[in-house]
């Protein structure tokens, strides 16, 4: 508790300090590669024959995902906070590659957490987060996945709390988390706010963005909040169907509950139990939700939808073939259920689907999940 | 005053409050450990309701809890086991449980079903005192002490906070860490009790990483209990007729005599 209000009094500080802000701009802009540009994707659009699809291209950032603005953002603070070891836990491992590339960058130390079974499945990014000079602890302690990395990286954070710095990579986790993660990543939403709206001269009817702890989704939605006319979908992983208990929907199938540290949906049994989740996209695989997202659902802001591996699987084949864009599964959630939707929707509507990640670091699972040996 | 609070009323005495994870190795072993402790001298037992994510927790109490799980120990099947412990044993019996599943049993409910029981008190060391009123609110009126926790991060601020609305006890976290034996104490363990027995009257036990009975010794110096977990567990583990772990409770007991 006294590291996390330490947390909220350093940034509360820096947020109010404009040369904190100036420095993120400028990173954002030189290192890792922003504005991202608000692409039409005009054959998707019309293979789906219907609204028009827009793709915010964060798989064209510095480390090819969304993960860096935040990892920008934490080890500015981290910096300024003068705390010389950072940790961090990591999914899909684009967070821990985020972390990992950012320390590099302002000099600091780096260890993160990764589930074993993760490891396994997102080998490349384990390789690039040893080449940038992070050391990485393999978690084998219950499903060996993203939960379990968080329960390590908090366990060595309340043991050497005293010149560590958590770099949390998603909007869940305790307070200031939540929030502060939103405010790194709602540079995606300002963009594309402004982009649409040079680009059509309007907001658009749709935002569509994938969930898992749900920092992409928040990131691009959080701009677009008081726009009511806009509405946002969030798509959760299915994994192999809700039915089967074999997923990460949490939203859609969760109850409210307390894990590390927030109340917010829970995907757990009659005993309060955390339950073990599945995806095909390792950084959708995780039991909880970020809280704002639970908020945006009880208050019917937002809609959560869930869509399975095949689905995905399918998306991310048609956007290789329609548009040369390779994404990663994250985002091929969402962009499945923005094709199907557009189809039974007026030309003359707007999605703007965000496009969190590359598909570079889901080679391997891609290539076995159809059949093909490298 | 509460029967927790009513054993901190013996002069010149230490309590020992041993841990262990319901359920394991085996919910056999927890029903015959539990009286053998209490008539070994022990004055508080404290039963651990195993979680899938128990975040302050090292590696033998996670790998407890894991196998606890996996036969079955839910908090219901906890309380079954509390309830044919507390009619054997006289001395107070505390859950320590982390905060969702009493959430998901209905904080309410669940301090009901404590006190039907035979539960004196709860620990919830994920649970801090902010979000801990409606909780605080089902212990008292049910008899119930909520034990909350300190650690030597802890502010001036959180000391006055933890000590005002901790009852039973206040928990002193020996270390900033998990549970877990250590070798060695924490070398600021003295200054720490210090600075919070100087602003409460409560008593102040000590855990997490207590391991041997010379630490327990050190402890006892300056706390009016000492926390015993990681240790005893390994001993349940490795020896399933419980001669160790109640000798080594023993050895314990004559430590803060």
């Amino acid at each position: 508790m006294p590291a996390l209000q330490e947390l909220e009094r350093a940034y509360e500080e820096a947020k109010r300090d404009p040369s904190f802000w100036a420095e993120f701009d400028s990173l954002s802009h030189d290192y890792a590669g922003r504005p991202t540009p608000l692409y039409f994707a005009e054959r998707l659009t019309r293979h789906c024959g219907g609204a028009k699809i827009f793709l915010k291209r964060e798989d064209l950032l510095h480390t090819g995902a969304h993960k860096i603005n935040n990892a920008l953002g934490q080890g500015l603070l981290a910096r300024r906070m003068k705390k010389q070891r950072i940790i961090a836990e990591t999914g899909a491992g684009q967070h821990g590659v985020a972390a990992a590339t950012i320390c590099a960058k302002l000099g600091l130390d780096c260890v993160v957490y990764m589930g074993e079974e993760d490891i396994h499945r997102q080998s490349l990014n384990v390789f690039r987060m040893k080449l940038l000079g992070a050391e990485l602890r393999p978690v084998a302690s219950g499903t060996k996945t993203l939960k379990d990395a968080i329960n390590e990286a908090i366990r060595d954070w309340v043991t050497n709390v005293k010149d560590t710095y958590y770099l949390l990579g998603s909007v869940v986790g305790p307070h200031p988390y939540p929030v502060m993660v939103r405010d790194f990543q709602s540079v995606i939403g300002k963009e594309a706010r402004e982009q649409v709206l040079s680009q059509c001269g309007r907001l658009p009817d749709y935002i569509i963005a994938c969930v898992g702890g749900g920092s992409n989704s928040i990131g691009i939605f959080h701009p677009f909040v008081n726009d009511k006319k806009v509405r946002f979908i969030g798509v959760e992983a299915a994994g192999k169907g809700v039915r089967t208990g074999k997923h990460a929907a949490t939203l859609a199938a969760g109850t409210v509950g307390v894990l590390h540290g927030a109340k917010s949906y829970v995907l757990q049994d009659d005993a309060g139990q955390i339950l073990g989740t599945h995806s095909i996209a390792a950084g959708l695989d995780y039991p909880g939700v970020g809280p704002e997202h639970s908020y945006y659902k009880s208050i019917g802001r937002a809609t959560y939808v869930a869509v399975n591996d095949r689905e995905a699987l399918k998306a991310f084949q048609l956007l290789c073939q329609t548009e040369g864009i390779i994404p990663a599964l994250e985002p091929s959630h969402a962009v499945s259920y923005a094709a199907k939707m557009a189809g039974s929707l007026d030309k003359k509507q707007i999605i703007v689907v965000n496009l969190s990640g590359h598909g570079d670091k889901d080679m391997d699972i891609v290539s076995e999940a159809l059949g093909v040996e490298l | 005053m509460s029967r927790i609070a009513s054993v901190f009323t013996r002069a010149n005495h230490t309590a020992l409050i041993p841990y262990i994870t319901v359920g394991y190795p085996t919910i056999e072993t927890t029903l015959q450990a539990v009286p053998l402790f209490a008539s070994i001298g022990c004055d508080i037992i404290e039963l651990g309701i195993p979680f899938s994510d128990p975040l302050a927790d090292g590696a033998t109490i996670q790998q407890a809890s894991h196998e606890a799980l996996g036969q079955g120990v839910t908090p219901g099947v906890c309380l079954e086991v509390a309830e044919k412990l507390s009619q054997q044993v006289e001395i107070p019996l505390v859950f320590m449980t982390y905060y969702n599943p009493v959430l998901k049993f209905g904080p309410e409910q669940f301090c009901s079903k404590c006190a039907e029981t035979g539960i004196d008190g709860l620990i919830v060391p994920d649970l801090p005192p902010e979000e801990g009123r409606e909780l605080e609110e089902s212990t008292k009126r049910h008899g119930l002490d909520l034990v909350y926790l300190l650690s030597p991060a802890s502010t001036e601020e959180r000391i006055r906070l933890v000590t005002g609305r901790s009852s039973g006890f206040i928990y002193l976290v020996s270390l900033t860490g998990v549970t877990g034996a250590r070798n060695r104490l924490h070398a600021g363990l003295e200054s720490f009790v210090g600075s919070v027995r100087k602003r409460t009257e409560k008593p102040l036990c000590v855990g997490f990483g207590v391991s041997s009975p010379e630490q327990a010794k050190r402890v006892a110096k300056v706390a009016d209990g000492v926390i015993v977990g990681s240790r005893i567990i390994q001993l349940l583990d490795e020896d399933r007729s419980l001669k160790n772990a109640c000798s080594f409770v023993k050895c314990l007991r004559e430590a803060l005599l």
